[in-house]
């Protein structure tokens, strides 16, 4: 059965019902539950299937948006994973962490109207009705080339060129740092917006097509990558932002700081919520500042509430309109109780005798002229300092490039922030045999640019590896 | 995952494991570390290296059981098996011919000088061997150490073997007109570091320290590791482990070893009847 024609446009986004604020304070599951199929089939028929869909012009992996949404409006739940699968490996993770409000959702005819359709949870929502079926469809793969690649991180970008390249009968390794897969989503995004489950089941799914994935294996340190080269055809780089920035303040190395990547892997792939259940030990912090504005902040802080303290703050030096985050990210941190000091700059840590931070200095900001970013530049306002009594300061404020295969591996081309060169078209860098993508090409940016990242290596090294 | 070889207290509270784990042991060099995680709910904690054999793939630590995460190593036993042995981290100690060099050990660092006792043995160094305990029952190694040492001293605070006193008693040694040592070694708990770094001062010869804070990944990415060394941030993981000790802010890294603690106390301490939660 198709779906009729609406005559007049439904302006009604629908909602994805959520744990309530004084609930999930206290919990690190799910902060969204996701569609149920009537609420799904509701949002779906609100597309209008455009001739020509905007929506994918949005796409950094150019799924094809209204086909699949047409799928779920005509329950065929089936059809619409099948549908993004074709483009996108990880729908599950995608459907959640995406910026959507920025990518296929801004380019929807009805956000004129200020309702475009939920993509983002639509897609989601196909992720898991696959999820709940007994049995998950593997795609057909091509007969096998005898050819071996080896890619070098399991984040978004890797796990994209594995997917691509297992498809195409090549033989795939993934290596992996640490102990479990999946890189920033499992050490960096935290359970309650991004369940591990859903990416240990990617990770499966991979390993089901013949992906083999090696963890505890350090390229750089464990072999370098010419020496991997010596076994592997061709090789992928996607190692991440993973080097983190500190703000060089005084007292910054107090007892009580951490950069935003400790803080959540402490948290995510450590487990350290679960303290001491799970062995890796975790403050209980009372009053809790995080420095900066985008989704890592945001994270940051929301795990704070999580973990039980009186009073969390987010420091950031612009003001909301400039705030990177995205809105729903920032609303949730609200709703949590997240304290935002707009227009403050941190300036001084103040530590005890032990060594304990136990007050921050800040100073007040005002936006001065557009910088070269095009925002207002913030400058400190003169003797507008004041403190705050503080015991933990998480630094969010951004990454650079993993530097440990570029400082193993001097064929490879970097740029001025350690980042690895490489072209845009098809992720070759200056290493024979070797293609990159994703943060450590970029530096820090999302999921899905890694994804797009990846896919276009991938179709340049099965090339490559077809004519050699 | 990989398996336990072997696993012995070789003195009191400190023991010795060895896994097999080829793929680190083909590559290891002196002054590498490892990151061991005990079980899937246990803390990722980096070991100095005590020994490898590369032929048989396997990696050698020496260890002191401070807190939860090595008290559960130290329940190990062989046929057992832990799921990670990640490495080799960090840079290699640089090594050279410098003549005369003091590689002095405490705790731990009994253990994991030895490596670099061997490899500066080799390079044709004369080396001077110390170790240093408390007592004499905290000792181990000595022969195995003997072997490429050309003079092995031990020092105890009690006096029970060798030279009663801490570690400036090797200036008694080294200050001798034909003792001068081009560099020194220091491998041991941080608090040794320090008071070597200081006490030996007067010889005016860089004294390279391992240190051991506190890490995570181990490959650079959490920053939780960062000491001061000459007025800069350094990252020990990826930077280091090893630094002129003259330069380390030891006051900034005694403190932050301290961080956890009390939480490690509640670990070490709660033996499951719950008389630590209430």
């Amino acid at each position: 059965m198709t779906q009729q024609p609406r005559k007049g446009l439904d302006l009604h986004r629908r909602e994805m019902p959520k744990q309530p604020p004084h609930i999930r304070r206290r919990n690190f599951e799910e902060v969204a539950f996701g569609y149920d199929p009537e609420l799904a089939v509701a949002e779906a028929a609100r597309c209008l299937q455009c001739k020509k869909p905007l929506c994918v012009d949005g796409c950094p992996v150019e799924i094809n948006i209204p086909g699949f949404i047409k799928c779920i409006a005509n329950r065929e739940f089936t059809g619409a994973i099948r549908i993004i699968k074709e483009k996108n490996c990880l729908p599950a993770v995608c459907g959640r962490v995406c910026p959507q409000e920025e990518q296929c959702e801004v380019k929807c005819v009805l956000n004129k109207k200020g309702a475009p359709v939920a993509i983002g949870r639509l897609e989601r929502f196909a992720a898991e009705m696959e999820v709940k079926k007994a049995k998950m469809e593997l795609p057909e793969k091509d007969p096998s080339t005898g050819k071996k690649v080896a890619i070098i991180g399991s984040g978004p970008a890797g796990i994209t060129v594995a997917g691509d390249l297992i498809l195409q009968g090549h033989d795939v390794t993934v290596f992996e740092a640490l102990h479990e897969p999946g890189g920033v989503l499992v050490y960096g995004i935290p359970e309650f917006r991004l369940p591990k489950m859903v990416v240990r089941r990617e990770i499966e799914y991979l390993q089901k097509l013949g992906v083999k994935v090696v963890t505890n294996y350090v390229v750089g340190k464990t072999r370098t990558l010419a020496r991997l080269l010596e076994e592997y055809d061709a090789a992928f780089v996607g190692t991440g932002a993973g080097l983190p920035w500190f703000m060089e303040l005084p007292g910054e190395n107090l007892n009580g700081v951490y950069s935003a990547n400790e803080y959540l892997t402490r948290m995510n792939l450590m487990k350290g919520f679960r303290f001491p259940h799970a062995a890796t030990p975790v403050k209980a912090h009372r009053r809790v500042a995080v420095i900066g504005g985008g989704n890592v902040a945001m994270d940051c802080a929301r795990t704070a509430v999580r973990l039980g303290a009186d009073e969390v703050c987010i420091i950031y030096r612009r003001s909301e309109t400039e705030l990177p985050a995205r809105l729903e990210e920032y609303e949730n941190a609200v709703e949590e109780g997240v304290v935002f000091h707009f227009l403050t700059l941190p300036v001084r840590l103040i530590g005890d005798d032990d060594g304990w931070l136990r007050e921050m200095e800040c100073i007040r900001m005002e936006l001065g002229e557009p910088d070269k970013s095009g925002r207002r530049r913030p400058v400190p306002v003169a003797d507008s300092n004041f403190t705050l009594p503080m015991d933990a300061y998480v630094v969010a404020i951004g990454n650079s490039p993993n530097p440990l295969i570029p400082a193993t591996t001097p064929e490879l081309e970097t740029g001025k922030w350690g980042n690895i060169i490489a072209d845009e078209a098809t992720g070759r860098t200056s290493m024979d045999r070797v293609w990159a993508g994703g943060d450590i090409v970029t530096g820090a940016a999302t999921v899905i640019l890694a994804m797009g990242a990846g896919r276009v290596a991938a179709r340049a090294m099965h090339a490559f590896l077809m004519d050699a | 995952m990989y398996d336990v070889v072997t696993r012995e207290m070789i003195a009191p509270n400190l023991h010795l494991l060895t896994v097999a784990a080829p793929d680190v042991a083909a590559e290891i060099q002196p002054g590498n570390f490892v990151i061991v995680r005990a079980d899937d709910e246990a803390e990722r904690i980096p070991l100095s290296v005590a020994d490898w054999d590369r032929a048989a793939g396997t990696v050698t630590v020496v260890f002191m059981v401070v807190g939860a995460s090595t008290d559960r190593l130290s329940r190990l036993r062989a046929g057992e098996a832990v799921p990670t042995v990640v490495g080799p981290l960090g840079k290699p100690t640089a090594l050279d011919n410098y003549g005369t060099v003091a590689c002095i050990g405490g705790c731990y660092g009994i253990g994991s000088i030895y490596p670099l006792v061997r490899a500066l043995h080799e390079r044709g160094n004369r080396v001077l061997t110390f170790l240093e305990a408390r007592s004499s029952y905290l000792l181990y190694w000595q022969e195995k150490l003997n072997e490429f040492s050309h003079e092995l001293f031990c020092i105890t605070r009690d006096g029970s073997a060798g030279v009663r006193g801490h570690v400036s008693r090797t200036l008694d040694v080294l200050q001798k007109p034909d003792h001068q040592p081009g560099q020194v070694y220091v491998n041991g708990c941080t608090y040794l570091l320090a008071k070597t770094a200081r006490e030996l001062e007067p010889l005016h010869v860089p004294v390279m320290v391992s240190l051991n804070p506190i890490m995570i990944d181990g490959t650079g990415m959490c920053g939780v590791c960062r000491v001061t060394v000459d007025g800069r941030v350094k990252f020990a993981c990826v930077d280091g482990p090893d630094f002129d000790g003259r330069q380390v802010d030891w006051d900034e890294l005694l403190k932050r070893r301290k961080q956890y603690l009390h939480e490690e106390a509640f670990l070490v301490h709660d033996s499951g009847c719950g008389g630590m939660r209430q």
